[in-house]
């Protein structure tokens, strides 16, 4: 073996990252998002299209819609419409293999909906419930970070951060990603990232979503046009809802590549470790 | 190590799937559980409370213009009432029609389709919401039904107005059925319908006479309405829950 002098010591130190208020919020946001989704899919299955206007019936064609047609066998063959361009989507959407086994007529495959077989009512209350949750987690956190400072300190990008825009990008393509100190903060794109959701996507979802509701629409009559009208709306719920998930995507990617195990033990234990073995080493 | 990742991977993406099919199995289990829907519909009180907060009592639902209309109505649900009874009531243009208001009121009345026409009406053109997720925009005319309820005085306790409808829903003949509040009931828009985009109310959409309640969703504005009955409760109608699909599981708040 090397001389002990000649090892750099492997440094390294857990530091506080995340709340016990903060760790709880995420996974609730984990739980409540993901039902959303599902149950929000299986609502959709009831009316698998999507319109732009103040009604669905306005003398335009949908943006997206999907159907189900028997072909010359007497097979179900799902066919997508998107912007008039019409896809053979047969297993996924539009016509897709029930929880019974059987193919059916449905929007969204029964793998990503909830509950599984066609049942609006029960989904409704699923959506429901976790909105609620979501709201209510979701204001609680907002209020937090601002009381806690936790916005102001972590979130909102300095402007070293804004400098370092051109670099961060870099890093990011190259799937490489801070250490030591370095690692201690947020870098921009992840800064930017967060704050996009938390006061972008989340609130339009919400607002789009309440635009749809009838009771709501009285509150101010004629404040859902902002949003384009009801239908309108209700496609701008089911785009925030999918951009939402390729955030969550691109999330769980960039914790896969930057440290499965550290970057849970953060979110569960509040610990993360920074590595500054590269410091040490430039000492020796 | 190189072998090692492709069977690795291989087995995170089988967990995954396994995980994932277990969840919404569970999920499933949990649905069709006696307790769980009942834990998931605690909000539903939350969102009916909510809306009542901060909507006003007597808050408008969005009038539109007529450049809004939709080109055509559709009809969802019943399209042509399978009961003998309705089907004279059609043959001889709803001339024997009669609507009847009862339960907990002074003065129990019956209207025919001429004296309903004779009353002071409202025109509305409103969107139309379903529950399914489309809306359609249509105008609407017809006798208000805070009219009808000052000249039946309803009764101190009077809580709920219950809709019977002609319609049956299945094979047993269940007929279909709706309530509201008071606030709805009394509230400008609330409207008792018989003609639709100008013409008389088509027999698939709710002839002669179908409810509007504009901040509530489609299925609270029961069609081929027979009897309205002022109510405290509605334990003892039907299933209980004060509407056909209320009885099936949907909220008896539809106001979102």
């Amino acid at each position: 073996m090397s001389p002990a002098t000649a090892t750099p010591r492997a440094v390294s130190e857990l530091y506080f990252r995340h709340t016990l208020a903060i760790r709880l919020m995420h996974w609730i946001n984990v739980i409540a998002f993901s039902l959303l989704l599902m149950s929000g899919l299986q609502i959709f299955n009831a009316h698998p299209a999507l319109n732009w206007g103040k009604s669905s019936y306005n003398g335009q064609p949908a943006l997206l819609q999907m159907d189900a047609q028997q072909d010359a066998q007497g097979r179900l063959v799902g066919i997508t419409r998107v912007f008039g361009y019409a896809f053979d989507t047969t297993g996924v959407l539009g016509a897709s293999v029930d929880v019974d086994g059987r193919s059916s007529a449905r929007g969204f495959p029964a793998w990503l909906t909830v509950p599984g077989p066609q049942w609006l009512s029960m989904a409704r209350r699923w959506h429901f419930f976790f909105a609620w949750l979501l709201l209510i987690n979701g204001v609680s956190y907002v209020l937090y970070s601002l009381a806690g400072r936790h916005l102001m300190r972590d979130l909102v990008p300095t402007r070293r951060d804004w400098r370092s825009l051109g670099q961060s990008l870099r890093d990011h393509l190259r799937f490489q990603h801070p250490h030591g100190e370095a690692a201690r903060h947020y870098n921009i794109l992840q800064k930017l990232a967060y704050l996009a959701v938390i006061f972008g996507l989340f609130p339009l979802v919400i607002v789009a979503g309440v635009a749809m509701s009838p009771g709501m629409d009285a509150l101010l009559p004629g404040w859902i046009d902002l949003l384009g009208g009801r239908q309108s709306a209700r496609t701008l719920h089911f785009i925030a809802a999918w951009l939402l998930v390729v955030f969550v995507l691109i999330h769980v990617f960039e914790v896969a590549v930057s440290g499965v195990w550290n970057n849970l033990r953060s979110m569960v234990t509040g610990r993360y470790r920074i590595s500054l073995k590269e410091a040490e080493h430039e000492h020796t | 190590m190189s072998t090692h990742e492709p069977r690795r991977r291989r087995f995170l993406a089988h967990a995954a799937a396994a995980g994932s099919s277990f969840f919404l199995a569970g999920c499933d289990k949990l649905s069709q559980s006696e307790w769980f829907p009942k834990i998931l519909s605690s909000t539903e009180k939350l969102t009916q409370a909510a809306q009542k907060l901060i909507v006003p009592r007597r808050a408008m639902a969005q009038e539109f213009s007529p450049a809004d209309m939709s080109p055509e109505f559709r009809s969802n649900g019943t399209d042509n009432p399978d009961s003998p009874a309705y089907q004279a009531l059609v043959a001889n243009g709803f001339k024997d029609y009669q609507l009847k208001i009862s339960g907990m009121v002074e003065r129990p009345e019956t209207y025919t389709l001429d004296q309903l026409k004779s009353l002071p009406s409202r025109t509305q053109i409103t969107r139309h919401d379903c529950v399914e997720g489309w809306s359609a925009i249509a105008k609407w005319q017809g006798v208000q039904l805070s009219r009808l309820l000052e000249r039946a005085q309803p009764k101190a306790g009077a809580r709920y107005a219950v809709f019977f409808c002609a319609d049956p829903m299945d094979a047993a003949g269940t007929a279909y059925y709706e309530s509201i509040d008071m606030d709805d009931a009394r509230h400008p828009q609330t409207i008792l319908a018989y003609a639709l985009n100008d013409a008389p109310l088509p027999v698939k959409n709710g002839a002669p006479i179908r409810l509007r309640v504009e901040r509530q969703l489609g299925y609270k504005m029961a069609k081929y309405v027979m009897e309205i009955k002022l109510v405290d409760n509605f334990a003892n109608i039907a299933g209980g829950k004060g509407g056909y699909w209320e009885d099936q599981g949907y909220e008896w708040f539809a106001g979102i």
